[in-house]
Formats: structure tokens, C-alpha cells, sequence
């Protein structure tokens, strides 16, 4: 490129730099707000006009969330569900996408094709049934019936299907003539080079699982049993008693932990979703 | 490579039932469970009653329903919005040379990872008619803002307006995929023939992005159809302005678990699945005209 060429870019590089300034300003102000809500006091919150920093810090805000909301409760379902169906998935969906890539049985192509077939339909389609079964079970405001449909994935398996066809076959041709059954092939030598498809699914299912509304609320009513996502969507109930600072300090926590572990491994994230966007 | 069924014997079996025995279980028979409920009414003590297609004509008579696609139609067309902005900022940040480029696409990202549940509370208190940072900012150039949530066609915008906001770092991801897909070769061809950013813009970005656009107006619009969490936690169920709001989904929820009609929530369960079902293929149809494969 000419000197000119590239004094036109950089020059042009500076708009572009206001425009995506103005942009991730807009991204971030519900978050920087939030940040300064949850440290305010509430007369501060309904101040009119608001001030743009925070006078103190009011941990008060903070505290109230554990002293009047099962905060902690609902943490620890929303941990153990997004455990559970992340490490189910991860189990379950490199099995099937496994055989389904690399193995030949009757009805192969029948099964996949159901399988895959669940991909095109909205998943309240679903709702009443699943919540029927979960019922009979006996799983109502349990965390094995918040996790249970949601181990089993079409799109997970497909995922890992795909991996698992881009990888070189030779490797577990060498541990077949060693000796090696299947499942040993599967669990000593496949599963060890399929890390970065299982870190895509598990990122994937984690926020999943993390956000879920729907299901979990339909299956749980105490508030103790809820996981965070269903918590804080039926706060507004209490509305009236709840005020403002707490609530954003409740919804700062409950997200914190998607949070950092989206900055902390940030271009996994952005890979995996692309991988997934582009099914 | 040979992968015969003497090799593998019983194995793939033990790999694949699993998770076919939980689809069958959990997703297959709903599906068909809900085709046939769609033909029922629920008693009050439980147990269905075949009603032929009494659900359905309910459905085509029900106003609330035209209202929720009316709702879901607005919702969609302003989430759509997103994606020529998506493509404005995803072509400027892989501009070359672009400094500080890995630190917008964070701050572009972040409202796409943020939990909807909790980030809907913080737009609650920014959307807020009395305090609201929203209604003060308008204030400042002198517009009296409305009560955004509990106002009819007003808490439908606030919904769509954040749901347009969470798009658009995904909307970038996926555009970004298509700007790497585009030869550097191109555009230096039209600098050479004299064409200007705009130009160029104009006359390779966008259409050699047609793909990815098209990809995401099917992915915002199925999306759209099945708006649920937003709204539902933005507005918050016992809104009043909700009967007004509401999607085809919170209809149907609201249907099968708070007024139990199941019969009736699996005919809207139905429509949405044909309504989604239509627009893919009506969307497949149309991509021939604008979009550009190679």
C-alpha cells in the first residue's frame, strides 16, 4: 500500500474509532449503571436528576440480598444444575456424536435424523409433556427435574459429530490393534484430542444453563429451590418491599460469575458461539 | 478404514442409546403428546377429553392471539434493526490496523453473555418513568419520555429495544466470520479503480455478507417468535400492561401453567411450531433473490 493509501486509512481508522467508541459505550452503560445502582442508597436511586457517581459506597444493599432473599439457595441450584447438565451433556453428546461419526449399526441414519429432527422445533413445544413426566416422577422443585431434559441434545450431539469427523482416524486405528475395546479407544485416546469440542459445548451449555428461564420456572414454585434465573425474574412479586439497590445488587451477583468467566477465557467463548452460530 | 458391524459388534449401542432413549423420551413423544393434546381439554380434576378441533377454533377467534402476533411482528422488526448496525460496527472493527480492536469486541459481547433475568432488572430501573436515567436523559432535549414498561405500545419497544441490545455482539460474531471469508485482493482492486470506503462498502462488503445477513434475519426472526425471557422478566408477569404485550409464547405459558388449559396452551404450541416452520421455508424461498453465494 502507498504512504498516501495508508495516511487515508489511519485517517479514516479515527472515525471508525468514534463510531465504535459510541457503540460500546452503549454496550456497557446497563452494566457501569448497574454497578453504581447496587452501591446506592435508595433515595440516591430515585434521585431526580441522578448523580453519575455514587456518593458512598452502600454495602448495605449487599447484605439486605442475603438477609431477605434465598440468595444463596438459588446460587447453589443454578451451580449444581449448570454442573450437572454441562457435565451430562459433555458425557452423553461426545457418546452419540462419537458413534454417530465413526461407527455403523442399524437404523444409523433413522436415529440421527430423529435426533437432529428435534433441532427444528421450538422448544415449548416440549414444555407441558416434559413438565408431565418431571411430575409423575416426582422431580417438582427438584434439581434432578431442572437438569433432566436438558442433559439429552440434539445440538450437542451433532456438535461433537462434527468434531469428531475433523479429526484423523489413525490414531484410534493404532489403539485398536493395541487391544483396546471401544470404550476404552473412546475414553483414553478419542477424548483427550476432542478437548477443544468439548470446551466449545461446555461453554455453550454453561451460559445456557446459567440463563434458562422457562423450564426452570415452570418446574419449580418455592423459593429455595429456584435456581438464580427464575429468583430474580419473580423478585417483581415483591417488588414492593424489595427496592431498587437490591435488587441490582442481587442481579450484579447472580451474573458475576458468567461474567468473569467470559473475560477470563474470552476468545473460547467468542470461537465456541461462532462454532455453534454456523451449525 | 474398515467399520464393519463385526468390528464394532454391540458397542455403538452402548454409545448412542443414551441419548436416544432421552430424546425419545423427552422430546420426541412431546412432540407427538402435544400434537394430540391440541385436540383436548383438560377437566378440572385432570384427564383429557377429545374435543376434535374445538382448540383451534377457539385459537382463530381468540383476539389475544392476532395481538401477540401483532406484538411478536414489532418486536422482530425492531430486533432486526440490529443487524445493519451489527454490520456497520463488525466491518469497522476488522478494519486493518485497527487498534484496540479485541477490547470493543469484549464490550460488544458483554450483553450477549449477561444473564437476560438479571440485565432486564437493570433496563427496569433505566426504563423507569419517574427516576429513570432514560426519561432524564430525554428530558434533557426536552422530550417528556412515557412510562416505558407499564404503557401499552411503549413496554413492547422497551422489550424490543433490549432485545435488539443483546443482539448485537452476537450479530458481529457471525458477521465477522463472513468479513474474514471476503479476499483482501477485492478491495485493493477497487482502491486501485479509485473507489472510495463508501463504495466499497456498498459494492463488496454488503453483498459478500448477504450470507451471514440472511443467516441472522432467520435466526433474529425465529428468535423473535419465540421471545419469552425479556419480556417476561422487563415487564414482569403480573404487569397490567401484559394481556397487551404479551408473546405467542408467554400466551402459552401463561395458558398451560397459570390459567391450566392444556388442551388450549398445546394448540398455541402447535401454531408456533407452524408459524416457525412457514417463515424458515418462506425465508429459504427469498434468500435466492438478494443473497450472493460466491
Amino acid at each position: 500500500m502507498t504512504k498516501r493509501a495508508n495516511q487515508q486509512r489511519l485517517g479514516s481508522n479515527r472515525l471508525a474509532h468514534v463510531v465504535l467508541a459510541i457503540g460500546s459505550l452503549a454496550m456497557m452503560f446497563p452494566f457501569l449503571w448497574q454497578l453504581k445502582l447496587a452501591f446506592s442508597s435508595n433515595a440516591e436511586i430515585q434521585a431526580v436528576p441522578p448523580n453519575l457517581l455514587p456518593k458512598g459506597l452502600e454495602w448495605s444493599n449487599f447484605t439486605e440480598v442475603f438477609e431477605r432473599l434465598p440468595f444463596l439457595d438459588q446460587f447453589w441450584v443454578s451451580v449444581a444444575v449448570t454442573a450437572g447438565r454441562t457435565v451430562g451433556q459433555l458425557v452423553l453428546c461426545s457418546m452419540a456424536g462419537y458413534a454417530f461419526a465413526r461407527m455403523s449399526f442399524r437404523f444409523k441414519g433413522l436415529m440421527l435424523g430423529l435426533i437432529l429432527s428435534i433441532l427444528m422445533v421450538p422448544s415449548q413445544v416440549y414444555l407441558i409433556p416434559q413438565y408431565q413426566i418431571v411430575q409423575q416422577l416426582g422431580w417438582l422443585n427438584t434439581i434432578q427435574g431442572i437438569i433432566a431434559p436438558g442433559i439429552f441434545s440434539a445440538f450437542g450431539t451433532f456438535l461433537m459429530m462434527q468434531f469428531f469427523k475433523s479429526i484423523p482416524a489413525e490414531l484410534e486405528e493404532a489403539a485398536r490393534l493395541d487391544g483396546c475395546n471401544p470404550w476404552q479407544t473412546f475414553w483414553k485416546v478419542v477424548l483427550p484430542v476432542a478437548k477443544p469440542g468439548l470446551i466449545s459445548l461446555a461453554i455453550i451449555t454453561v451460559l445456557a444453563s446459567w440463563a434458562d428461564l422457562l423450564w426452570p420456572l415452570v418446574v419449580t414454585s418455592s423459593p429455595n429451590e429456584m435456581p438464580l434465573a427464575v429468583g430474580l425474574a419473580t423478585l417483581s412479586g415483591y417488588q414492593g418491599s424489595i427496592s431498587p439497590g437490591v435488587m441490582m445488587a442481587a442481579a450484579l451477583m447472580a451474573m458475576a460469575p458468567i461474567l468473569i468467566l467470559f473475560v477470563v477465557l474470552q476468545r473460547r467463548v467468542v470461537e465456541g458461539i461462532a462454532f455453534s452460530g454456523l451449525k | 478404514m474398515s467399520k464393519s458391524r463385526s468390528v464394532d459388534g454391540k458397542w455403538p449401542w452402548v454409545f448412542v442409546l443414551p441419548t436416544f432413549a432421552g430424546v425419545l423420551v423427552f422430546y420426541l413423544w412431546p412432540l407427538l403428546k402435544t400434537v394430540y393434546d391440541s385436540f383436548t381439554e383438560t377437566g378440572p380434576f385432570g384427564g383429557a377429553t377429545w374435543v376434535g378441533a374445538a382448540n383451534y377454533s377457539q385459537l382463530i377467534g381468540d383476539s389475544e392471539v392476532y395481538r401477540a402476533i401483532v406484538n411478536t411482528v414489532v418486536y422482530t422488526a425492531i430486533v432486526l434493526l440490529g443487524i445493519p448496525l451489527a454490520v456497520l460496527f463488525a466491518s469497522l472493527l476488522n478494519r486493518p490496523g485497527l487498534k484496540g480492536a479485541m477490547v470493543y469486541r469484549t464490550l460488544f459481547f458483554l450483553p450477549y453473555v449477561a444473564m437476560p433475568t438479571a440485565i432486564s432488572l437493570v433496563w427496569r430501573i433505566i426504563y423507569n418513568g419517574e427516576y429513570g436515567v432514560l426519561n432524564q436523559a430525554l428530558g434533557l432535549i426536552t422530550v417528556d419520555g412515557p412510562s416505558w414498561i407499564t404503557e401499552e405500545w411503549f413496554a413492547l419497544i422497551a422489550v424490543a429495544l433490549l432485545g435488539l441490545w443483546m443482539s448485537i455482539g452476537f450479530n458481529m460474531i457471525v458477521l465477522s466470520a463472513g468479513l474474514k471469508g471476503i479476499p483482501a485482493e477485492l478491495y485493493e482492486a477497487a482502491s486501485l479503480d479509485g473507489a472510495g470506503s463508501a463504495q466499497q462498502f456498498r459494492s463488496i462488503t454488503v453483498p459478500l455478507l448477504t450470507p451471514s445477513i440472511f443467516f441472522l434475519s432467520v435466526i433474529t426472526t425465529i428468535a423473535g417468535f419465540q421471545l419469552f425471557d425479556q419480556l417476561f422478566a422487563l415487564l414482569g408477569p403480573t404487569n397490567p400492561v401484559m394481556p397487551k404485550t404479551q408473546s405467542l409464547v408467554f400466551l402459552f405459558y401463561d395458558a398451560a401453567f397459570v390459567g391450566n388449559e392444556r388442551g388450549y396452551a398445546a394448540a398455541v404450541g402447535v401454531l408456533i411450531l407452524a408459524v416457525v416452520g412457514l417463515l424458515t421455508l418462506f425465508q429459504f424461498r427469498f434468500q435466492r433473490r438478494w443473497v450472493t453465494y460466491d
